[in-house]
């Protein structure tokens, strides 16, 4: 018995020396179903705009990056129990959120949120779909029409296609290039909405350091006009920018 | 993957398929039927493995032993798998870092549990921060075959234990009439019989563990079940190959495969069956010898 508490101690410190010595690994958690936010491409990688502002920022604060994939329904108390470091999920800052984890400012601004359906006349107090804990969804219930959640948003999307749902409600910015390829089956309704404080990157609230770090990054990349940047390059030229 | 899927958004056509479905994605999904059936092939044995430790501990004349035995199986069967799968395993995982951090970082100040947060020393984590993605896939796999080993393991134990019990008691009292010790008579008599009253059960084991990997994906583990949603999910230019929502083909892709995997188990545990029942003193065994004389 002593001899194998030995071994696990051993095996431990020369893990730990071995930490030290590549410096610190920050994890970034992502979704990877959220085009063109983050998604997996084609290759398998985790790609789009928040894979290039993820991997902008990690160099700016000079810190190892590595990428991992989590379920959104999951994805805060994963988080907190330290699977990964951060969330890079296109998470918008909201108060309820905020209690149980910390944000940095914001590297997206604040979007509007739209309701897309197959017919103009589609009645937006039917039967609405969106993804499971995002604001949209918190929306929805609140405007009394009947909320339909979805683990993915591709699959909110998918149940207005079959009918389940009369219409579907979320991030403008993730229904546009959807509804620009749906030949005219799919359709902007109703009014955009605005809602949250934009999209801010999602830390356990004891990491104030990583936070700094992480803040000045952003600030940077705003400052230098290449968050703008990449705002255009996957978003289009009409986006709300810094 | 070939020089001619360079610009997937020039080519149609059966060249388009052939790059579309050797995607560097599709390659991933293809992995998960291994990932899958790596997995079953380590969780059968070592359930059943788990299942006979049950069971003969539940069988155990010591009444402590016997006790633990019984209320493993008691305990594991009722409680729902999915609850397993989502609170056990996070448990298990906060577990070994908290031991390894009492023996890493005795000198941290800080309490490991601040509200709802776990935290260890960075040292602690299991596997480190910095290690590759690799070693997490591992950790992660480790932790899947682990759990379905104690939820299956508990059912086999079940079965097993009414197993040892069905063999006829007049071939152990046989045994003991020749000499044989304790330990003699279950290695040599009541093991070998039992398999054959034990098999119906563990061939259902079998069929439902079958079914139970998708649960994988609630560990963390990228099974084909999460590969088909995620291919077959409708993509935009965003993708290099755009489609509509496939989700159906996909999702009839795996029906085939689990429907095949699941006849051809069938087949082999016919065949299993009929092999053990071969010379037993059951109706089965002896149907057998008749046709056989």
């Amino acid at each position: 018995m002593k001899k194998l508490l030995l071994a696990t101690a051993l095996i431990a410190v020369s893990g730990a020396a071995l930490a030290e010595s590549h410096g610190q690994t920050v994890r970034l958690g992502t979704e990877g179903a959220y085009p063109p936010f983050n998604f997996i491409n084609d290759a398998g990688e985790i790609a789009g705009f928040e894979r290039e502002v993820g991997d902008e920022l990690c160099a700016r604060a000079e810190l190892t990056c590595e990428w991992v994939t989590n379920e959104w329904d999951s994805i805060i108390p994963n988080l907190q129990s330290g699977n990964y470091d951060v969330i890079i999920a296109g998470m918008s800052i909201t108060k309820e959120r905020d209690e149980v984890i910390d944000f940095s400012q914001n590297y997206f601004p604040p979007a509007a949120s739209a309701y897309v359906a197959l017919t103009a006349d589609a009645d937006l107090k039917g039967t609405v779909s969106a993804q499971v804990s995002t604001i949209q969804a918190g929306y929805v219930a609140e405007s009394g029409a009947t909320l339909l959640e979805f683990a993915t948003p591709d699959e909110s999307v998918a149940a207005v296609r079959n009918g389940e749902a009369v219409a579907v409600f979320a991030d403008k910015d993730f229904l546009a290039p959807i509804v620009a390829e749906s030949n005219g089956e799919l359709m902007f309704v109703g009014e955009p909405v605005q809602l949250g404080g934009g999209v801010g990157l999602g830390l356990r609230e004891s990491d104030t350091e990583l936070k700094d770090k992480l803040n000045a990054a952003i600030q940077s990349m705003k400052d230098d006009g290449s968050l703008n940047a990449l705002i255009e390059k996957h978003f289009g030229p009409e986006t709300a920018k810094f | 993957m070939f020089a001619a899927c360079a610009d997937p958004k020039a080519i149609e056509g059966l060249t388009w398929a052939a790059c579309y479905l050797t995607s560097g994605k599709h390659l991933d999904f293809y992995w998960s039927f291994v990932t899958v059936l790596m997995l079953l092939a380590i969780t059968a044995p070592a359930a059943l493995a788990m299942g006979f430790a049950g069971a003969t501990a539940a069988r155990s004349r010591f009444l402590p032993l016997s006790l633990l035995g019984k209320a493993y199986a008691a305990i594991v069967r009722g409680v729902p798998d999915i609850v397993f799968f989502l609170f056990f395993v996070i448990a298990l995982d906060q577990g070994i870092e908290w031991m390894k951090h009492q023996i890493v970082c005795p000198d941290w100040t800080e309490p490991v549990r601040q509200g709802l947060e776990f935290r260890v020393c960075p040292q602690a984590k299991v596997p480190l921060g910095s290690s590759s993605a690799i070693w997490h896939q591992a950790y992660g796999f480790g932790l899947a075959v682990f759990t379905f080993a104690i939820v299956f393991g508990a059912f086999a134990a079940n079965v097993l234990y009414g197993a040892m019990s069905a063999v006829p008691r007049s071939q152990l009292e046989t045994a003991e009439a020749y000499g044989m010790s304790q330990g003699q008579v279950f290695r040599r008599i009541l093991v070998p019989q039992m398999w054959v009253y034990a098999l119906p059960g563990l061939s259902n084991l079998w069929m439902i563990l079958i079914k139970a990997t998708p649960l994988l994906f609630l560990l963390g583990v990228k099974d084909i079940v999460y590969w088909a949603r995620e291919l077959g999910g409708s993509k935009t230019q965003a993708y290099e190959y755009p489609h509509p929502d496939w989700r159906l083909w996909y999702f009839l892709g795996l029906l085939v495969f689990y429907l095949l995997f699941t006849k051809v188990s069938e087949i082999v545990l016919a065949r299993l069956s009929a092999r053990l029942s071969h010379g037993q003193a059951t109706a089965a065994g002896e149907a057998m010898r008749k046709v056989a004389a």
